[in-house]
């Protein structure tokens, strides 16, 4: 069976991007547009990984990672924050509130597939 | 700098373009309705929040695509919302007016992506280096002590020593960073060098060592803004810059050790696990995947449902409705809609001659199948309804732009203009929406610049010093009916009067003023006294009304002087379907837009007269009108008038009205529109086809376009008989 990767993100183009990406390689893909909606599908779906962005109305990133580990499904799930700001201050906070890795936006399609394939294989 | 895109990340992308550009018009569209309604003095953090959303989604997404003028606009314009949302810096009004600016240049970048005919190249610098200019002088008074102060001691010109990684994709962003760079103080670039050996050693797996770059610039800006425009080519947190009296004696192997400290000075370096240079990294290492951090691992489900509830609930009601749409909603295109529009329509023309058929069987013997055409006819109506609903679109698309014309336009001629709106919601077709915007624009324009006083003239009148614009939208019978109000001086009875006879309009002095405000939309009338850039150029109302008219509406004006005035504008619900009334011309069936038909009458032949030039007039109860026969028109252009044999139907366009012979009335029915354009080639006099309940196709015509012509001919020897 395929892999399920969660692809949070506010914007349904760089979803569309992701997903199409992703399929294409193999996996399986679903999405959420913000925290709120991404841990109903993370409860509803057995999923490998979750990629996130970090500004998302009613649910930031930050806060979704924490829900998320604090599920016991999700307790070592990778979660890889998509974020456009690299600074220090989003890694320490992405780190503490439990998230395995972060990617910088924009990242082409390559490199997306890159990092899912170091995460998940 | 040229706005061209530069070496879009890859081809898989541009199947996303065209969902991202709609995309990204939505979040200018936001951003404006955003910043014209905020409160200045006290704005709402969600509001603030909601800005500067919109600003990061355009840059992540134009990033993505490799827009990179739209990208590094918006990135200025993050850093400065960012420190507006935090705040860090003040909303200052002259902040609004730069953040719409910025706005009208995205959507002009927008246009020029999209490939819009005639969209113009725009620079961005100037108003990148505005930008940095805000986000600057407001950080420097409020910045936390510490990081950001302690890095930028003074504001005199010294030399940054920068250092970072390069590869492939960095170098092809080169040029474009090295000249902004350039602009902003003395730039030394030495050639590409080898990675440090240690660097190298830690990405082996890679095919291509990326090489070392390293700059000197002299300049007075602060090394935030020097990393701000390294972000749009690579992770800012790979360059390093350090500020030196004496460049000679720092090395470049030195800074960067610098770096390493610095990243170790945190405490655990960031990214143990992964390879920074690549724009990714893990906290930890990826193949045991990690285990809950403490105080996350003690959070009960049941918190973390607590926590979902109050995200949701602290957020503003608008955004709750919007996330929703969004989930519940697909972006189909119009082709597709206008696709299943026409299926339908071909639907309901074979059910009508299905029935047409069972109409004659025994309603005993075939009762069954009877039945079911009944079933057949019910569901096809109501599949017609649901399909045609989906071109539906609210008002509030045209409405929504309005808000942002009318602060633009007060200001600029010094009035205070409240904006309300009504009824946004009111639904209406896509095509009339976009008909619609412009004459609506128009009368808006007129409201703020002829109608709305002057502050001061106000308050003398005894009047709130800002003037009232208002703009409802409702159903009314099968139409919609649009009101743009005004609490203005109304128009001027006694002007329009005497600007109407210096133009030769004959004008009885007992006219009531219903028939005085038909006069402005008499071509080229204006009662402007002095022509302003913003209306009254004396093309205006009559367009107006051409455009409503040609829509199938109507336009109304209510004016009381001192007390305002108000325009109506009436619609059809859609351009798809329309009442029509059928009419046989030889041998072939027309149909007349209902709407359009003012009566139908035998004619006497001592009604009819020939004039001077050819055609001919008739002449009902005392008014004169030319003579359209359509036989002539459309089928034998040399067939003999016999005005006694034939019907008459009088039709009215743009306020004037003409005669149509035809050999006999038909029959009033609904007719499913389509294109002659889409579907053959645009034809004078004609506006579409449809096809009959009996599978005919029968031509509809544009009354508009037959009465214009026929009265350029006749029109003059008309006026000269009456």
């Amino acid at each position: 069976m395929n892999k399920t990767i969660l692809a949070v993100d506010d914007s349904p183009s760089l979803r569309r991007m992701v997903a199409f990406t992703l399929t294409g390689a193999g996996y399986d893909v679903i999405e959420a547009g913000d925290g709120c909606a991404a841990l109903d599908q993370a409860r509803k779906a057995n999923v490998a990984l979750v990629l996130t962005d970090q500004n998302m109305p009613l649910m930031d990133g930050f806060t979704l990672i924490e829900a998320l580990r604090a599920m016991p499904a999700y307790a070592r799930t990778p979660i890889v924050m998509l974020t456009t700001e690299s600074s220090d201050e989003m890694k320490r906070r992405g780190r503490a509130a439990g998230a395995t890795g972060w990617m910088v936006k924009p990242f082409d399609p390559g490199r997306l597939l890159e990092v899912v394939r170091k995460v998940i294989g | 700098m040229s706005i061209a895109r530069q070496d879009p990340p890859a081809m898989d992308m541009k199947q996303f373009e065209g969902a991202f550009l709609e995309e990204a018009a939505e979040h200018l569209a936001d951003l404006e309705r955003l910043l014209v309604r905020i409160d200045i003095a006290a704005p709402e953090n969600d509001e603030l929040d909601a800005i500067f959303r919109a600003a990061h989604s355009l840059k992540g997404g134009s990033g993505m695509f490799g827009f990179h003028d739209m990208s590094k606009l918006t990135h200025n314009l993050e850093s400065l919302l960012d420190k507006v949302r935090k705040r860090e810096l003040p909303l200052k009004l002259g902040m609004i007016d730069l953040l719409l600016e910025s706005s009208d240049l995205l959507r002009s970048q927008l246009a020029q992506y999209g490939g819009t005919p005639g969209a113009v190249v725009v620079p961005i610098d100037e108003i990148c280096g505005r930008i940095r200019q805000w986000s600057e002088s407001g950080a420097a008074g409020t910045a936390a002590p510490g990081l950001a102060t302690a890095a930028d001691p003074v504001a005199l010109p010294r030399t940054l020593h920068i250092a970072f990684p390069t590869d492939e994709a960095v170098e092809k962003l080169l040029p474009d960073l090295l000249d902004q760079l350039g602009q902003m103080g003395t730039l030394e670039v030495d050639p590409p060098a080898a990675a440090p050996a240690g660097k190298t050693k830690k990405r082996g797996k890679q095919p291509a060592a990326p090489a070392q770059r390293t700059l000197r610039l002299t300049t007075d800006s602060s090394q935030d803004i020097v990393l701000t425009l390294f972000d749009f080519v690579m992770d800012a947190s790979q360059v390093t810059i350090v500020a030196a009296a004496a460049p000679d004696e720092v090395h470049v192997a030195a800074l960067h050790n610098v770096h390493v400290a610095a990243l170790h000075d945190n405490g655990a370096p960031l990214s143990s696990a992964g390879d920074e240079n690549v724009g990714y990294g893990f906290f930890h290492a990826i193949d045991a995947p990690v285990v809950a951090t403490g105080h996350a691992a003690t959070h009960s489900s049941v918190q973390v449902a607590a926590a979902a509830t109050a995200a949701a609930s602290a957020a503003p009601g608008r955004a709750n409705e919007r996330t929703a749409a969004a989930d519940t909603s697909i972006r189909v295109s119009v082709e597709k809609v206008d696709q299943l529009i026409n299926q339908v329509g071909e639907l309901v023309i074979t059910q009508a001659m299905l029935s047409q058929s069972a109409a004659r069987l025994d309603p005993v013997l075939h009762e069954k199948l009877l039945a079911g055409m009944a079933d057949l006819e019910r569901n096809t109506r109501e599949l017609q309804d649901s399909v045609m609903s989906i071109r539906m679109l609210p008002v509030a698309f045209v409405f929504n732009r309005f808000p942002r014309l009318v602060r633009d336009l007060a200001a600029k001629l010094g009035k205070e203009v409240r904006f309300v709106t009504h009824g946004e919601g009111t639904e209406l077709d896509k095509g009339l929406i976009e008909k619609i915007s412009d004459p609506l624009t128009h009368l808006v324009r007129n409201a703020i610049d002829h109608g709305i006083e002057m502050p001061a003239q106000r308050t003398a009148a005894g009047k709130a010093a800002h003037g009232t614009i208002t703009l409802r939208a409702g159903h009314q019978g099968g139409n919609i009916v649009i009101h743009i109000s005004d609490d203005g001086a109304g128009l001027d009875r006694a002007r329009i009067i005497a600007k109407a006879r210096e133009r030769g309009i004959a004008v009885a002095d007992g006219i009531s003023d219903a028939e005085v405000w038909k006069l402005i939309f008499a071509a080229g009338f204006s009662t402007a006294q002095e022509v302003t850039d913003i209306s009254g150029r004396g093309v205006g109302m009559d367009v107006v009304r051409r455009n409503i008219d040609g829509l199938g509406g109507s336009v109304e004006i209510d004016s009381v002087s001192g007390i305002g005035m108000r325009v109506t504008v009436r619609l059809p619900l859609t351009l798809a379907i329309m009442d029509g009334m059928s009419v046989a011309v030889g041998g072939e069936v027309y149909v007349l837009p209902l709407a359009s038909i003012v009566e139908s009458m035998h004619v006497a032949e001592s009604q009819v007269r020939s004039i001077v030039g050819g055609g001919l007039v008739i002449n009902v109860r005392g008014e004169y009108m030319p003579v359209v026969s359509l036989q002539q028109l459309f089928v034998d252009g040399s067939a003999p008038c016999d005005t006694a044999s034939g019907t008459m139907v009088i039709v009215e366009a743009e306020g004037a009205k003409t005669a149509l012979m035809v050999d006999e009335l038909l029959g009033q029915q609904q007719v499913v529109v389509k294109s002659l354009d889409a579907n053959y080639r645009k034809v004078h006099g004609l506006s579409g086809a449809t096809i009959m309940g009996d599978g005919r196709v029968a031509l509809i015509l544009d009354v508009a376009t037959l009465t214009r012509g026929r009265r350029a001919r006749t029109g003059a020897a008309a006026v000269s008989m009456h």
